[in-house]
């Protein structure tokens, strides 16, 4: 076996590092949180803390996995299963490097869609099957949430796959190494980075699991490794929309020849991430109708003209 | 390709009847979901990932979502199930059963012995046909979308 697109050594590579890179996020954000909140945050479990994702791996693993005896055991057991499935699914048509993928697709952002648009049913079964108030509030808000920014997210990158002339995002990154698309497609990248937090729910737009309100939302009946799926499945979410932006909007792999263009992907794609904790430590909640008048009324008209603009450009251009 | 046609298609049909079979309606549309997912995988093993995958979108993950929704809010409970046993008792089976055997059965017999061709379809010839020769469907379509979009408009518009 070798290291090239598709072989079995590739993907099990790939799958085993974006695990391990969405289960330390969960100490990585926890540390960044600390030190943007001028605290320690957790330091104790081995040197810097580094083995508390063992430690809370342990304790989640050990729990008991308790299904409630009012709840859908069919969707309940479903539901977390998806959000893991669809968002590693998505990974397989990201390219990390030239010849490190699972697949070369010709229809990969549309892939990626696809499965974005699956990862809804998630949360909506996750909080239909557990037959709890707060649990079906929390997946209504989720499930209009993400409904909502998936189409401004798909406009916002309809830019990107213009100036390309491809939906393969192995070309998209080659067609950057003139020029990362973040410059002439600005505003695509902010329309696409504000609908990935929403369609990720991540802060400040958890507004489906917000504890204040509504407990935990759509997983608050859910315990053990079930939650612990959605915990995770939340973090795999964070790094395939940094992932994405980087692919798309800042040249993915391309970089000064100084390092291998993996480090230059997972360089790019740490930033990314780092912001979203950031945003996380410095943003708080917006109100839940003002999220979904502010994507219809802003983002939508927004991303068609600048999907409008750059197709009379590039008609202009030719 | 041929393999991935004929699981798809198989899946695709089991689905499906369990759609119909099941007496919750969550999990009916949980099979209906699969059941798209499974027609998307046989466009794709016919040469057509475009379309395959908008069958994906806009089928499976936003009118199926739609769906669910309305589910959700209707908050439907053991009356539903059982009035949907009552509706389905299996002497009603019978008469369909032997209708799509014989259909089936005509079908099987004239299934062509050689194996499929395919030939792949891009976006890109897709694109070129929607927005060429077809470009007047196109547009009715868009028509009939902004009919749809006003009137939800006016129905959701609040007094």
């Amino acid at each position: 076996m070798a290291w090239e697109v598709g072989s079995g050594l590739t993907i099990s590579a790939i799958l085993l590092v974006v695990i391990v890179t969405a289960a330390m996020l969960i100490w990585v954000e926890r540390r960044l949180l600390g030190f943007w909140q001028d605290r320690l945050g957790p330091n104790r479990v081995g040197p810097f803390g580094l083995l508390q994702v063992v430690a809370d791996m342990i304790k989640i693993f050990t729990k008991e996995d308790w299904i409630p005896p009012f709840a859908d055991r069919f969707s309940f057991v479903l539901a977390p299963a998806i959000i893991m499935i669809v968002i590693l699914m998505s990974f397989s048509v990201i390219p990390f490097a030239p010849g490190l993928g699972v697949v070369d697709s010709n229809v990969g952002v549309l892939f990626v869609l696809a499965m974005a648009s699956l990862g809804a049913y998630s949360v909506m079964l996750g909080g239909l099957a557990s037959d709890n108030k707060y649990a079906l509030l929390g997946s209504l808000r989720a499930a209009a949430q993400m409904v909502s920014y998936e189409v401004f997210m798909g406009v916002s990158i309809l830019g990107v796959v213009a100036l390309a002339g491809s939906f393969n995002l192995r070309e998209i990154v080659i067609a950057q190494e003139d020029g990362w698309y973040v410059i002439p497609q600005f505003i695509g990248f902010v329309i696409f980075l504000i609908a990935g937090i929403a369609e990720s729910h991540r802060l400040p737009f958890d507004i489906p699991e917000a504890e204040q309100e509504i407990c935990a939302g759509y997983h608050t009946e859910y315990s053990g490794m079930k939650f612990g799926m959605f915990f995770v499945g939340e973090y795999l979410g964070l790094v395939l929309i940094s992932s994405l932006i980087t692919v798309l909007f800042f040249g993915g792999w391309n970089g000064p020849e100084f390092l291998p263009p993996i480090v230059w992907f997972s360089a790019k794609a740490f930033f990314f991430i780092a912001f979203f904790i950031l945003l996380r430590a410095a943003i708080p909640r917006p109100r839940y109708d003002q999220l979904m008048s502010y994507g219809w009324l802003f983002l939508l008209p927004l991303s068609l003209i600048n999907l409008l603009v750059t197709g009379a450009v590039i008609l202009l251009e030719n | 390709m041929s393999f991935l046609f004929y699981a798809g298609g198989a899946v695709a049909l089991i689905s499906t009847l369990f759609v119909i079979l099941q007496t919750n309606v969550v999990h009916a549309l949980i099979y209906l979901v699969l059941s798209l997912l499974a027609v998307a995988v046989v466009f794709f093993s016919l040469g057509a990932p475009f379309v395959a995958l908008l069958e994906a979108i806009v089928y499976a993950g936003a009118i199926m979502v739609l769906f669910l929704f309305v589910v959700m809010m209707l908050n439907l409970g053991q009356t539903t199930r059982e009035q949907e046993k009552a509706w389905l008792p299996p002497r009603v089976w019978l008469i369909p059963v032997v209708l799509a055997t014989v259909l089936l059965s005509g079908l099987l017999s004239s299934f062509p012995a050689n194996s499929i061709e395919v030939t792949e379809v891009g976006v890109m010839e897709v694109s070129g046909l929607l927005f060429g020769p077809y470009v007047l469907a196109v547009e009715l379509a868009s028509f009939l979308l902004l009919a749809g979009l006003i009137s939800a408009y006016h129905l959701a518009k609040s007094r």
